[in-house]
């Protein structure tokens, strides 16, 4: 028998008995994260590929998904911080090799170019709008000229800077959507390597979490674009390509564990935290059957014509991605080195 | 000058006067600690092995929690001390999630705290205070770099190990073995 | 001190891709006043007392640091050990670092307290001031005097300040005084050594642990037992590559250090001791010389041991024979320089006096008493006594309670004093009335139910103590003491190598209403014409009466905490070639003693046989935890930090038969049907026994008033209800009691004070 116990002392809280540093936070502004990365991704992608007007909601609708999705995600970080008064400390350095850091200004930089991205589709998005007289319609009002007839708002803004900044932007879109392609498979990569980072965590210690939770980030992405898309055409598309991803990511997966399997005493041991061990249950029926399997399976079926609404392999797999974060974060913390 | 410290797990009792030492002198708040004790037993009676291990931050020499700290609050002073500066600490977790000894923790007020080697006695030539306590004897702390420095003679003349060195990050508390 | 990012000399090897970046922040600006990098005080602005430690007997010299806390108020701030001290060597142990949490404890008793009975017939304490408190004990002393003489107020105490009142129980009139130091710890082991080389050892034990070459340690569980000098000795002897031996059902600490560990089966220490001696002497491996010169009866001795072979032993103890051959010459091979340790709690089976002379003839047939690397003969300071007159001899004493019991114990026998305040007790002396100082005798004293019955017996009971212990919830008038940090006590005269003085002194002011003890007798003393025996306003005066006797003072000893004084001898070993009286009979060490046959025991160490656990029962033993001190500490907000509750070991294979896993509660029931009030963690442990449980003495508090010991772990005294007293002393042998696991809770009976 070996028994091995902290006999005194040490009782902090969020430490022990098992570290909790990182609550659900952490684990939701991750899938955010991915979700954000998958749909700008795939806005820019559109653009670039001259496919703007076959993928509307791609290109118009998800960017402001994107954007909800990565407000919400910063502030679940700041909510999370135990200091949160002191946020701003986060930018007033650069430190390239904290993941924190950089997450902090990828995400920073990410939703300005996510914002002006949308900023040149909004006269597409709304071209005449309807707004009760309220705060945000006093707000856009400073910029914008109100049509007299009926009241409405168009986009015809007041100041000429803004309308030469639109024309410039609309002119050179196709630069903006290779900014914004960048930027977000940075984000992907970013949601994606940031627990892969703490390799003081054995089961966050692997190179193929990055690419695991970059596919998984953009399999979500798709999956609320083949919710949101209005389109047969976009619905089977991204159905199509989510197909593809999920197969991947079974494929990482299946690695992943063999990796663990294959490592030292304590990846092993990682390993069976899935394989009988705490996280079994959760993490089968969660993530690989109802977050990968099943829709991988309805999908098939839809692409073989079999009529299935295309609202429960997405929000299937958004919940797979989403429960996927939370249980990794969650046993990472759980599983430690031993000595 | 690299501080380090060796513990002589042969000497050691588990007392646990270095963390009560350590919680008087820092005035670490009731329900925290910097440091602690941790015991394992191995074999079958009547033949078993027994070892006691005081533990705290490794000071580390390649420092994962340095290297994740967004702010630059966690930072290295002279003699390799790993330190946060509180009010720079904005409570992320990074650190304590990249230390693999679980050796920071949230303290209440906000900021993430851990064993600074007492750098506040080091300065004025005392021993961190948990060391200059122990009723055994068995904690030896100075500079690694000083091939005649107690603690270097005594990891020369001793068997040693690290916690957890596939870990990687190169700790420089030495349990003698 | 501030330190920067930019003094960092060390870059970090880089994760990512090795790219070097500086660290440096590019906006590193903080607003001035959150820059407070480091406001970790330190020793530059604090202050120093002397205090000697009383969180222990061991009474550690050191210094009590205060220093200014954020809000800039002067705060006790640490205790840490004087350089000069031999008992500390400067360095305490956790007790005595986290002895600050007994001035800190928010449980603490403010104020005297007062029992009365409301209209409903319910019993309260009532907040009273110290007038009326001091009144009401001295009338009530007054009138226990006039109705039954002042023997029959009885005294029980512990620890320094105990000393003023005993003063003022002998003025009174009344020697019936006992502490549990004596009858449930150190008795069969000092009347035994006493009956063999003329001395008991008193504390500290004058062992040469240091200079050792072989520790015999047998129940002695140094490392958890935290008597500083000794553990601190034991490291230096591991340094030394010293072999250590230890008998022990459990896997002690001490026996992990160990070069052998032997499991002996409980109580059966008697005859692994008689086999080793069979060895020793039949292998010619005594030390001839010495025994020759300085012993007596060792031909009977001889005689006496011839039988009892390893083999014999081995069918008692479970411990090989040859593993009993090799330890006997592991020891005889570092004779002189070897100590069979003479245990410090030894009231363990009720042939405790017994066990302890074949300790120590075991060491004198090894040469070891009086040796370097043995046992040192120790000095001890004196200084003159505080003029004060005579005291009024009283009539009887505790020993009167029953003439005819426990011939060779010296001292006052606590569990005697509760016979003669008990209802069974019809005739001859009695005792009315109780003053307890700093002792928890529900906690203490085994078979709790008698000594409350004895309680309940009582006209009048005080308790001086800083906590609300258990002692206290059963108290007519309850006198809340200041701390040893808040107090000046007698100057501490502690036997060593060299005799030291050490000066105990307040660090702060008493606690809300807190009064020394010396104050409290003052006062009472006062009201009872005895002002005399008093005869100071404050106790620092008696102190520096008594330096400046010596050429010292008050105010120097203020600086130095302790003072060293040379030996007047140079005997610290014992020199070859010299004569040496022993204060026996014989004048010799006595193997046969004339003086135990005399008094009606074997004269030479017998083995009996002791009760073994019913099927599906467990004994139980106990021992310390290196952080807590009995239930002194039970409620330390520090200590507490350390180890919340006591745990229950079980070896894996007890825990296999009854299906349990660490962590799991279970209540215990005893071999004469005693319930634990609370429950108790399982820790399922290889370092346990199969026949036995351990747990940690001190915990399972039943006061509701203390608010982190309260229902922590069980009380091990819970479970001692079948007691085995050692005949020869009187003291409670408490280590036959079996226990069985209830795994379900039994049905509450309100039992808490
Ligand atoms: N930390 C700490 N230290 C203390 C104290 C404290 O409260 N806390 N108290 C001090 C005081 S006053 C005293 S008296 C001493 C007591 O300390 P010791 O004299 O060392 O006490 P023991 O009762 O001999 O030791 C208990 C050990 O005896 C073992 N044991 C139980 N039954 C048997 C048996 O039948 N045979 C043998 N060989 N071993 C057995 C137990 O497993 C346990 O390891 O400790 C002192 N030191
Ligand atoms: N079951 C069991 N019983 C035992 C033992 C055991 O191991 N198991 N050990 C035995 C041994 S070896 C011993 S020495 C005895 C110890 O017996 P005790 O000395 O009675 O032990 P404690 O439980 O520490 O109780 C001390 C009391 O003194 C109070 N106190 C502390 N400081 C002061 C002070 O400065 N002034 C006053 N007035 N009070 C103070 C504490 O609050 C506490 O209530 O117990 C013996 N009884
Ligand atoms: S003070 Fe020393 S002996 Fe005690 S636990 Fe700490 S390192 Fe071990
Ligand atoms: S032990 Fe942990 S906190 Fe300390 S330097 Fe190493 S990684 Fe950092
Ligand atoms: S919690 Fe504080 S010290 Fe730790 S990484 Fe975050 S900012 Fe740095
Ligand atoms: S070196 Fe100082 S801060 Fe670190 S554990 Fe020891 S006492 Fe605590
Ligand atoms: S041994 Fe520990 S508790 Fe006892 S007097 Fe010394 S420092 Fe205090
Ligand atoms: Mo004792």
């Amino acid at each position: 028998m070996r028994e091995e116990l902290i006999t005194s002392g040490r009782m902090n809280p969020g430490i022990d008995p098992v570290l909790h540093g990182w609550h659900w936070p952490i684990p939701f502004y991750l899938f955010v994260g991915g979700l954000a990365a998958g749909l700008l991704f795939f806005a820019a992608y559109k653009v670039l590929f001259g496919k703007e007007k076959d993928f509307p909601t791609a290109v118009m609708i998800g960017p402001f998904v994107a954007l909800a999705a990565i407000v919400m995600g910063l502030m679940a970080l700041i909510y999370d911080l135990h200091h949160p008064l002191y946020a701003w400390q986060l930018f007033t350095t650069i430190r390239i090799e904290s993941p924190m850091s950089w997450g902090a200004w990828t995400l920073m930089i990410v939703s300005i170019v996510n914002a002006v991205w949308i900023f040149t589709y909004l006269k597409k998005i709304f071209p005449d709008f309807n707004l009760k007289q309220n705060f945000l319609r006093k707000v856009i009002s400073n910029f914008i000229e109100e049509k007299q007839s009926e009241g409405k708002l168009n986009w015809d803004w007041k100041y000429k800077f803004l309308r030469d900044f639109e024309s410039f932007l609309i002119k050179n879109r196709k630069a903006l959507a290779w900014l914004m392609m960048i930027l977000s498979i940075i984000l992907g990569v970013y949601t994606g390597i940031l627990l892969s980072a703490f390799n003081a965590r054995p089961l966050w210690n692997t190179a193929l979490l990055g690419p695991l939770f970059l596919t998984s980030g953009f399999s979500t992405g798709a999956a609320m674009l083949m919710i949101l898309s209005k389109t047969h055409l976009e619905k089977i598309a991204f159905s199509k390509i989510d197909v593809l991803l999920i197969i991947i990511e079974l494929f990482f997966i299946t690695h992943m564990f063999m990796g663990y399997l294959a490592g030292s005493e304590v990846k092993a041991e990682a390993a069976h935290y899935f394989m009988g061990g705490e996280f079994t249950v959760t993490f089968w029926v969660n993530v690989i059957i109802l977050g990968l399997v099943v829709p991988l399976a309805l999908e098939t079926m839809e692409l073989l014509n079999v009529k299935i609404p295309v609202i429960i392999p997405g929000l299937l797999i958004l919940w797979g991605g989403m429960m996927f974060r939370f249980i990794m974060v969650d046993a990472g913390q759980v599983i430690r080195y031993l000595y | 000058m690299r501080y380090g410290m060796a513990i002589d797990t042969r000497k050691c009792v588990g007392c646990s006067d270095c963390v009560v030492a350590c919680q008087t002198e820092n005035s670490i708040p009731h329900g925290y600690t910097r440091d602690w004790i941790s015991e394992t037993v191995e074999g079958m009676y009547p033949n078993l092995a027994l070892e006691i291990r005081s533990e705290r931050c490794n000071h580390c020499d390649d420092t994962p929690c340095v290297r994740t700290c967004p702010t630059g609050s966690s930072h290295i002073i002279e003699g390799g001390i790993v330190k946060v500066t509180h009010e720079e600490c904005i409570g992320c977790g990074a650190c304590i999630e990249s230390c693999p000894y679980d050796a920071r923790y949230f303290h209440p007020e906000g900021y993430v705290d851990k064993c600074t080697f007492c750098d506040h006695r080091v300065k004025n030539g005392q021993d961190p205070a948990c060391v200059s306590v122990c009723p055994t004897h068995c904690m030896y702390f100075g500079d690694l770099d000083d091939p005649n420095s107690e603690i270097s003679k005594v990891v020369a003349k001793n068997k040693v190990k690290v916690l957890a060195p596939e870990a990687g990050t190169k700790p420089q508390i030495f349990y003698l073995v | 001190m501030k330190t920067t990012r930019r003094d960092f000399i060390k870059i970090s090897s880089l994760g990512i891709g090795g790219l070097a970046l500086s660290t440096s922040p590019i906006l590193g600006w903080v607003p001035s006043f959150l820059k407070e990098d480091d406001n970790t005080p330190d020793d530059s602005t604090a202050k120093r007392y002397p205090n000697y430690c009383e969180v222990c007997f061991w009474n550690c010299a050191g210094w009590v640091y205060t220093n200014k806390d954020k809000d800039g108020n002067e705060k006790i701030w640490k205790i840490i050990g004087n350089d000069d001290d031999p008992n500390s060597n400067g360095r305490f142990c956790p007790r005595g670092t986290g002895g600050i949490g007994m001035y800190y404890d928010k449980d603490r008793l403010r104020k005297p307290l007062k029992r009365v009975t409301g209209e409903d017939g319910n019993q309260t304490f009532v907040e009273i001031e110290w007038d009326e408190a001091i009144d009401i004990v001295a009338k009530k002393m007054k009138e226990i005097k006039t109705k039954y003489g002042p023997e029959s107020f009885a005294l029980f105490k512990h620890g320094t300040s105990g000393k003023h009142f005993a003063t003022l129980f002998k003025a009174y009139g009344s020697k019936n005084m006992a502490g549990p130091a004596y009858s449930q710890c150190k008795a069969p082991r000092e009347e035994g050594f006493r009956m063999t080389f003329g001395h008991p050892l008193h504390s500290p034990e004058p062992l040469d642990i240091r200079n050792t070459r072989c520790l015999v340690l047998i129940g002695s569980h140094l490392g958890e037992n935290m008597h500083n000098g000794q553990v601190q000795e034991m490291s230096e002897a591991i340094e030394n590559g010293a072999s250590i031996i230890t008998v022990d059902p459990r896997f002690s600490t001490a026996a992990s250090k160990s070069k052998f560990w032997l499991p002996i089966k409980p109580s059966t220490d008697i005859a692994l001791l008689l086999a080793w001696m069979h060895v020793i002497i039949k292998e010619k491996r005594y030390d001839i010389d010495y025994v020759e010169k300085n012993t007596s009866g060792f031909e009977q001795l001889k005689n006496h041991v011839k039988n009892f072979t390893p083999e014999w032993a081995y069918g008692i103890t479970t411990i090989k024979p040859d593993i009993i051959r090799k330890t006997a010459r592991e020891m005889a091979a570092a004779s002189p320089a070897v100590i069979i340790h003479p245990g410090r709690h030894a009231t363990w089976y009720g042939d405790d006096t017994q066990r302890s002379r074949a300790i120590a003839i075991l060491n004198a047939l090894l040469g070891s008493w009086g040796r370097r690397g043995g046992f040192f003969n120790p000095e001890k300071a004196k200084l003159p006594k505080y003029p004060m007159p005579a005291f009024p001899k009283p009539k009887w004493s505790w020993r009167d309670i029953a003439p005819d019991k426990y011939p060779l114990a010296k001292m006052g026998v606590t569990n005697l004093l509760i016979d003669g305040s008990h209802p069974d007790k019809k005739e001859g002396h009695k005792i009315k009335a109780w003053f307890v100082v700093g002792t928890n005798l529900p906690v203490t004293i085994p078979n709790s139910k008698r000594t409350i019955e004895a309680i309940h017996n009582q006209e009048f009971i005080v308790v001086v103590d800083t906590m609300p212990s258990e002692m206290a919830g059963y108290a007519d008038i309850v006198l809340p003491e200041a701390t040893y940090l808040e107090r000046y006590d007698d100057l501490r005269l502690a036997q060593h190598r060299e005799p030291t003085i050490a000066l105990r002194m307040p660090a702060a002011k008493p606690y809300a209403e807190t009064r020394p003890g010396w104050k409290m007798c003052k006062d009472i003393a006062g009201k009872l014409g005895l002002s005399e025996y008093f005869n100071y306003n404050d106790y620092s005066e008696v102190l520096d009466w008594q330096l400046k006797k010596i050429g010292s003072s008050l105010d120097e000893m203020k600086e130095i905490g302790v003072m060293k004084l040379d030996r007047k001898y140079n005997d610290l070993y014992f020199h070859e070639h010299m004569e040496h009286e022993f204060e026996t009979p014989t004048g010799k060490i006595e193997f046969y003693s004339n003086g135990m046959l005399a008094a009606g025991f074997a004269p030479m160490p017998v083995y009996t046989k002791h009760p073994e656990p019913p099927k599906g029962f467990y004994r139980l033993i106990y021992g310390r935890a290196p952080m807590h001190t009995f239930s002194r500490t039970t409620n330390n907000p520090y200590l507490m930090e350390l180890m919340k509750e006591n745990a229950l070991w079980v070896n894996p294979k007890t825990a296999k038969d009854w299906g349990l896993k660490t962590g799991q509660r279970v209540w215990l029931q005893n071999h004469q049907g005693a319930v634990s009030t609370f429950s108790i963690a399982v820790r399922v442990t290889e370092r346990i026994r199969q026949d036995s449980v351990y747990m940690v003495h001190g915990f399972g508090r039943l006061n509701k008033k203390l608010t982190k010991g309260y229902g922590a772990g069980i009380s091990d005294t819970e479970m001692v209800t079948d007691v085995k007293i050692d005949k020869e002393t009187g003291s409670t042998g408490m280590r036959s009691n079996f226990v069985t696991f209830l795994t379900e809770e039994p049905e509450k009976k309100e039992k808490t004070v």
